[in-house]
This record gives C-alpha cells, structure tokens and sequence, in this order.
C-alpha cells in the first residue's frame, strides 16, 4: 500500500523556489532517503510531506487522502498522531526530565500522566536508555539525547517517521546506533521512514534513495547537473581522445586556466 | 596476519585459512597453497616452528607453533604505524579524472551515474550486513571499513562535479 504521495508539489520562500513539482511515493514500511546537495530542498519537501508546511502547487496524499488542504488544526492533530519527527537537534524540553519528554505527546494526545510515563519508560528501555528517564536533557551526551528524542518520537507509534539529518550532530557511532535502531524498529512496525540525510553512508540504511537537484528529482541520481561539454569546459580535449593520451596531458593541463587555450585541445 | 591467528593458539595450515576467512569476511579468501608457502617462509625465518608430536608428518599434518621470536616480530608489525595511504592510486580516480578531462559531457554523466549507483548499492547490502541483528563484531568492524571507503569515494565523486561545475560556471559568467 501506498502509505505517502506527492504530486507536483511546488513550494517557493518569497521568490526563492525551492520545490518545482515533486512527485514522489513512499510504501507502507518503506525506508526512503533524501539527498541531495545543501539548499536543494530536503527539508522543504520533508516539511511539505509531514504537513507542516503547505505547498503553493501540487498535492500531498497519506494513505489516499489529500491531506495538503486540511485546516492546521487538523493538520497538526495527524501530525501528533500518525506522523513522527526527528530532527538534526533533538529539542528535548530542557525543563523536563527525559521520561516527561518521552510522554508528551501522549499527554497532547490525551494519555493520562501515570499511563504516559508507564509507556515512555518502556520505550526508553527498549532504546536501551532506560537509566536516563530521571536525567534532565542537559545532563545527557549528544548521542543518548537523540536517542530520547527518538523514543519521543516513536512514543505514540507512527505510521511514518520523518527525520531531517538524524544523526547530523552526531559522532559516526553514536549517529549510527541511533539509525541502526530507528531502522530497526520501523521494520518492526512497519512504519515508513523518509530520512533526509546528505551522508551517503546514513542513504545505505534506506531501501531506496530519492537525490534532489535545485527542487526537482534528479532520475539519474548524481544531484548535480554537469556542465554542458564538460571536457572541452576545461580547455582539455573535448572529445574522442585515447584516455592514455589524455592522461599524459593531463597534469601540466589541469591547473591552466581555461580561456587561454585553444578549444580544440590540450598541446 | 597469520602470526595474528596463530597468537590465539596453534594451528594447522588448514585452520589458520579457515580462521583467516572467517576473521575477515570481506576479504579475498586465502588459497592454502599461499597459506603453507608463508608458514615455510616463516618457519625459515625462526618466526614460526612445528608443534607438537608430529614434526615429520606433511605440511598439512603439521601444527604450527608461534615461536618467542614470532611473537616479538608480531608486537613489532601491531606497533609500526602505516604510512597514511591515501587511495589515489585507485582505478576510480584515474577513470573519474580522465573522464573529465575527455569524454563529453553525456559519456561523463552515464559513466558516473552509473559509478554511483554500483557504489551506492554495495553501500546498502555492507549496511543490511552489519546492521543484521546477528552479525558478529567482526563482520561489522570488516562492512565498516568497507564502508567507510565507499563513503569517502562518493563525497569525493560528488565534490568533484562541484568543483568542475562551480569552476565551469566561473569561467563562463
Ligand atoms: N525559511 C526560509 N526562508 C527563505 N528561504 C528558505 C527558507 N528555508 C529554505 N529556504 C531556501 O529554500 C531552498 C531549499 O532549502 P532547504 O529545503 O532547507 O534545502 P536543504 O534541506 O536541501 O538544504 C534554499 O535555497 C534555501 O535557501
Ligand atoms: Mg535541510
């Protein structure tokens, strides 16, 4: 089943373009990456997809149903119940402890306190944190506050997870164990993931990547687009010589500036 | 690396191949010829020596030994810094700069869309094996090295069309 789509979707910051029609699907317990190079409009589209932000184009479906054009409360009230986010800087509530943290959005959703604290020490335990739940935010490592960050954003089972450089303030391990459970615990569930990343190596943990290139899906992947003639671009051959020969001429050539040597070739 | 696996106990030629591939999984398996090559060589050089009874039974009878000389030799290799080797001697580079420099832009880009997605796609099967519930810790510290350099390939790939078409836009404004 389809669990997210979006078509054409469009979305410009004054007249900053940032989406120019995204079309896109994510399958029920699907794990999809977002890359692309910096301002290419991941977290834009992440915004869009999640409902936080409202497209200027184009449509947002969650499980068939458009969803762009429902009011902000009702956005907002699918946001906190079937939606979960995660973000670069897990914005724990430094006033809380990690377990009131973990049980807020149950609280917003209507869980009485002692229910709420039952379920998130129980999440805490499963994250393997579960001696944290009476630490304050600001007594914790980078890598264990992402971790309460994610039970707090597993806490009321989603049916997608949407996380914006997860492990972008992390160190390589503590940013892979934080992914390696979040992967593992939305395969559980089944729970689709969209997981913008610019890490190659956190895409390996996504079944599917999607690259972006200045707000559109780049098909072939690179998210850049090449210059036109971009051997000839660097005053070096422009085509159709032998790679050995290119080769040799290519150290003296490379650093030369372009414009002052004849297209044709590099000697 | 053989006085490595023998530092954990003697061995026969064919435990020490068998301890090798299983130790680093993602390495080339060794061939037993090689494995009884390197034992007489280090058996010549004192580092190694038969072990047990059987010293005149074939060489894939016989159970090696580390010898005092062997295991000094083995704390010498485990304290010698490698030289920080970068990996530009790779056929990767070689093809990515010589394609910029002559192919046309269409060849470039399907070469490296291509590049990419093979690089990507063994990312993604070295994650699924380490992050199995099952894998030992030394499939998972042998995927990571792996990993690692696939990794680092891509950003370079990525900051190299960057750069050509930062420098390329330079040029032409
Ligand atoms: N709040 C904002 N106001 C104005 N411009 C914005 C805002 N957020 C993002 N942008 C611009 O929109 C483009 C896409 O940004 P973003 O979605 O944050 O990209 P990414 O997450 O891939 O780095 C960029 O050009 C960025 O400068
Ligand atoms: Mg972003």
């Amino acid at each position: 089943m389809t669990e997210l789509q979006a078509r054409g979707v469009v979305k410009a910051y004054g007249p900053t373009p940032a989406l120019r029609g995204i079309t896109l699907d994510v399958a029920e317990g699907e794990i999809v990456a977002v890359t692309g190079p910096s301002g290419c409009g991941k977290s834009t589209l992440l915004h869009c997809l999640a409902g936080i932000l409202r497209p200027d184009a184009g449509q947002v479906f969650w499980r068939g149903e458009r969803i762009d054009t429902w009011s902000e409360a009702a956005r907002s009230k699918l946001r906190r119940t079937e939606f979960g986010v995660l973000f670069q800087f897990g914005q724990l509530v430094p006033e809380l402890t990690v377990a009131e943290n973990v049980a807020l959005p149950l609280l917003l959703a209507g869980t009485g306190r002692r229910a709420g604290r039952t379920v998130a020490t129980a999440w805490l335990a499963r994250l393997g944190v579960a001696d944290l739940a009476d630490a304050r935010p600001g007594e914790l490592s980078g890598g264990q506050q992402q971790r309460c960050a994610l039970a707090r954003t597993l806490v009321t089972e989603p049916r997608v997870i949407f996380a914006d450089e997860p492990t972008g303030a992390l160190d390589t391990l503590a940013g892979e164990q934080v992914l390696t459970q979040l992967v593992r615990l939305a395969r559980e569930q089944r729970t689709s993931v969209v997981l913008v990343t610019h890490e190659p190596r956190i895409a390996g943990y996504a079944d599917r990547e999607v690259v972006l290139r200045d707000g559109a899906v780049d098909g072939a992947g690179l998210g850049l687009d090449l210059p036109a003639a971009a051997g000839s671009g660097l005053g070096l051959r422009a085509t159709g010589a032998p790679a050995g020969e290119a080769l040799a001429n290519a150290a003296p050539a490379g650093g030369a500036p372009a414009g002052e040597r004849p297209a044709g070739g590099a000697r | 690396m053989l006085l490595g696996l023998l530092a954990e106990g003697d061995k026969h030629g064919y435990e020490l191949k068998r301890a090798h591939d299983r130790r680093l999984p993602r390495a080339r398996p060794l061939a037993f010829g090689q494995v009884y090559a390197t034992l007489g060589r280090l058996e010549r050089d004192g580092l190694v020596a038969p072990a047990g009874q059987d010293r005149d039974a074939g060489p894939d009878r016989t159970a090696y030994t580390l010898t005092p000389a062997g295991r000094d030799a083995l704390a010498a290799w485990l304290a010698e810094v490698e030289p920080p080797m970068p990996y530009v001697a790779s056929t990767l580079f070689a093809k990515v700069v010589v394609a910029l420099l002559v192919a046309d832009t269409g060849h470039v880009r399907s070469y490296l869309v291509a590049q990419r997605r093979a690089h990507t796609d063994r990312l993604r099967e070295l994650t699924a094996v380490k992050t199995d519930p099952s894998a030992s810790l030394d499939d998972v510290v042998a995927a990571d090295y792996a990993i690692a350099h696939l990794d680092a390939d891509l950003r370079w790939l990525h900051t190299t069309l960057e750069r050509v078409a930062d420098w390329h836009r330079e040029v032409h404004s």
